[in-house]
């Protein structure tokens, strides 16, 4: 039976609280970015995508490629909530020997399906696994989720092109539309707008909607699967630092240390 | 050796601070002296040491966002038009991501571009093995034309980031977001290209730069205690090596060590090591540094000791390399065959 979308909110919270508890131990990491992507990890991996945690390498499971490899915490938060491994591992992360490492490692971290570093590279990746299921006649989907600063980086575009291209309509992107980066704005730094006209020409299926509801999101992703001929990305609305609110679209959130202080803060706001 | 004004850290407290810093007073440096400067950063302003630059000289920096490749190009552009550009990313950014138009644009055109690779080595730390680079030194050394500095503390980023800016051609410089000893001072003399022996000894000799000089240094110091003279000496231009140096050493002690905070292969010891097997007295050496893998997530500090990078590993690698030297008579010692 899957969770009502009150559930879905409730678990949300908890994994929010997870990766500020993570943030808090490893004394360093992404906590903006992380946020902003909690929503979409829970619809993804509780709602929407077919997945076995007791077989996190089961051929049929849908993919997805983390491709703003930075918010690992959430998605390692998502993972052990999903039952993929022990949510007290949470606490290793960043640590030496850790299964958690800063970046994403599949040989480490069970419920990694790609391992990522560099923004700008995931959903080449993810073009590649859509390509093999293809040829194979494999009936999963592979979802790719990116940052919206990451779409600076030129590869983003090798890929869009590709995807379109060979009408990968397995793939869909999912892009943290926070509207933030490192320094600062992206629309102060490097403009992206508009940025569903620039998926729509490359001929993308665009969907936008927001990044924080979850029934919002379901119905875009079964929007996107029901696509044919053609690649989906949603662009997912939300706010950098979501939930805690003197992080909210901060951007020296993209990658503060978190203080004892700070934190008891922010776990009041996600009480 | 006084004459190097080195700080007495064996004596004193030993401060530290992350190179990045040199970085960033380098720069406000050349601004504040009238240099028509252009700095760039790919949104990393906020650790890699371009923040302070920008505060002070806003119309002078220039932040393009996720787009490393389009820097370079851009920095290409700024230079032919005359400006003395510093372009600013992860050191595995610039020396991996934008590689192929850092050789095709910059080096093919040997353009004044200087190219600052900031988190280098193993100072990312915990974000750990994609965002550490320990490859950068090698790859960019392979380039023709540029000159590759690794400073060992953020006195001498300083005085490397004013060189750069004086040096024709393209210039990659390392530096660290970990906080580092700091061993040098505004005396030690500091031009790109020649290395500084930093300590006297006839028994064996020990290269390094980056962080790794401290270690050598604390190595050389450990080894006296059991009766050995150790040269150190500071490399921090690995390419153009300071041969008379190198080979002067190999000459005089018979057997080097070389330590970096990056990959065994290519980097100095790979620098070292092809100048001594062409030199007229191959020597045995030793390279010491990550050995063909990646980095993981720990502190800074603990990495250095996980990879085997501290001054004990330094001290055992000249105990072995000396074990392999040349007797006097010419007659080679006997663990000569078997120790590799
Ligand atoms: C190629 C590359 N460029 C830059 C970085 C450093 N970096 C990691 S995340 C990031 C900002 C990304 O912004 P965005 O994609 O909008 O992410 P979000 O806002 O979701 O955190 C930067 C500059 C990197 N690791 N690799
Ligand atoms: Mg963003």
């Amino acid at each position: 039976m899957s969770p009502t979308p009150m559930e879905l909110r409730d678990i949300a919270k908890i994994v929010r609280r997870d990766v500020l508890t993570m943030l808090l131990e490893a004394g360093s990491g992404h906590a903006g970015g992380s946020l902003s992507s909690v929503d979409i990890l829970v619809a993804l991996y509780w709602e929407v995508m077919r997945v076995r945690p007791d077989r996190p390498t089961w051929e049929e499971r849908d993919r997805l490629v983390l491709s703003k490899a930075h918010a690992a915490p959430a998605l390692y938060a998502a993972l052990a909530r999903r039952g993929y491994f022990d949510v007290k591992d949470l606490l290793t992360f960043r640590k030496l020997h850790t299964k958690l490492q800063g970046f994403p490692d599949m040989h480490k971290t069970p419920g990694i399906d790609a391992s990522v570093g560099s923004p700008g590279q995931g959903l080449s990746i993810a073009n590649g696994i859509a390509m093999a299921a293809k040829r194979d006649g494999r009936q999963h989907r592979i979802y790719c989720l990116m940052g919206d600063g990451e779409a600076h980086e030129g590869q983003v575009w090798e890929a869009g092109m590709t995807a379109a291209h060979h009408k990968l309509d397995n793939v869909c992107a999912i892009i943290d539309r926070n509207r933030m980066m490192g320094d600062g704005g992206t629309e102060d730094i490097v403009a992206l707008s508009p940025l569903e006209d620039k998926w729509r020409t490359f001929n993308w299926h665009v969907v936008e909607i927001d990044g924080h509801n979850v029934e919002q999101l379901t119905a875009a992703f079964s929007e996107a699967a029901s696509v044919k001929g053609q690649p989906t990305v949603v662009i997912a609305r939300t706010v950098k630092g979501k939930g805690v609110p003197f992080m909210e679209n901060k951007a020296e959130w993209h990658d503060r240390k978190l203080t004892e202080d700070l934190y008891e803060e922010a776990m009041k706001a996600l009480a | 050796m006084a004459e190097m004004g080195l700080v007495d850290f064996h004596h004193s407290v030993v401060e530290t601070e992350a190179t990045n810093r040199g970085y960033e007073r380098g720069l406000i440096e050349l601004a504040e002296r009238g240099t028509d400067i252009i700095v760039m950063d790919a949104d990393l302003a906020g650790s890699s040491g371009t923040s302070g630059f920008r505060k002070r000289f806003p119309d002078r920096f220039l932040d393009i966002g996720l787009c490393e490749q389009d820097m370079i190009g851009t920095a290409a552009g700024l230079s032919l038009a005359g400006k003395c550009v510093f372009v600013t990313t992860h050191g595995m950014l610039a020396a991996g991501k934008a590689w192929d138009i850092i050789r095709s644009t910059i080096c093919y055109g040997s353009l004044n571009v200087n190219i600052c690779g900031a988190d280098a080595g193993l100072s990312a730390g915990a974000a750990g093995g994609s965002r550490q680079s320990l490859e950068d030194v090698a790859v960019m050394r392979t380039l023709p034309g540029m000159t590759v500095i690794v400073p060992t503390d953020a006195v001498e980023a300083r005085k490397a980031t004013v060189a750069a800016a004086r040096t024709p051609g393209p210039v990659y410089i390392r530096f660290a977001a970990a906080r580092v000893p700091i061993i040098t001072t505004n005396l030690t003399p500091f031009t790109i290209g020649q290395a500084g022996v930093y300590r006297q000894g006839d028994d064996a000799s020990v290269l390094s730069n980056g962080v790794m000089l401290y270690e050598a240094l604390k190595a050389a110091r450990l080894l006296e205690d059991e009766g050995l003279g150790v040269r150190v000496i500071n490399c921090h231009t690995v390419k153009p090596l300071d041969r008379a140096i190198v080979n002067r050493a190999a000459v005089e002690t018979g057997a080097l060590v070389t330590a970096e905070e990056g990959s065994t292969i290519g980097g100095l010891g790979g620098a070292v090591a092809e100048a001594l097997a062409q030199s007229s007295r191959p020597t045995p050496i030793k390279i010491v540094g990550i050995e063909d893998r990646f980095g993981e997530s720990g502190e800074h500090e603990q990495l250095l000791s996980h990879f085997g990078l501290t001054s004990r590993d330094i001290a055992s690698a000249v105990r072995e390399v000396m074990s392999r030297k040349r007797s006097p008579e010419g007659q080679d010692a006997e663990a000569a065959t078997d120790r590799v």
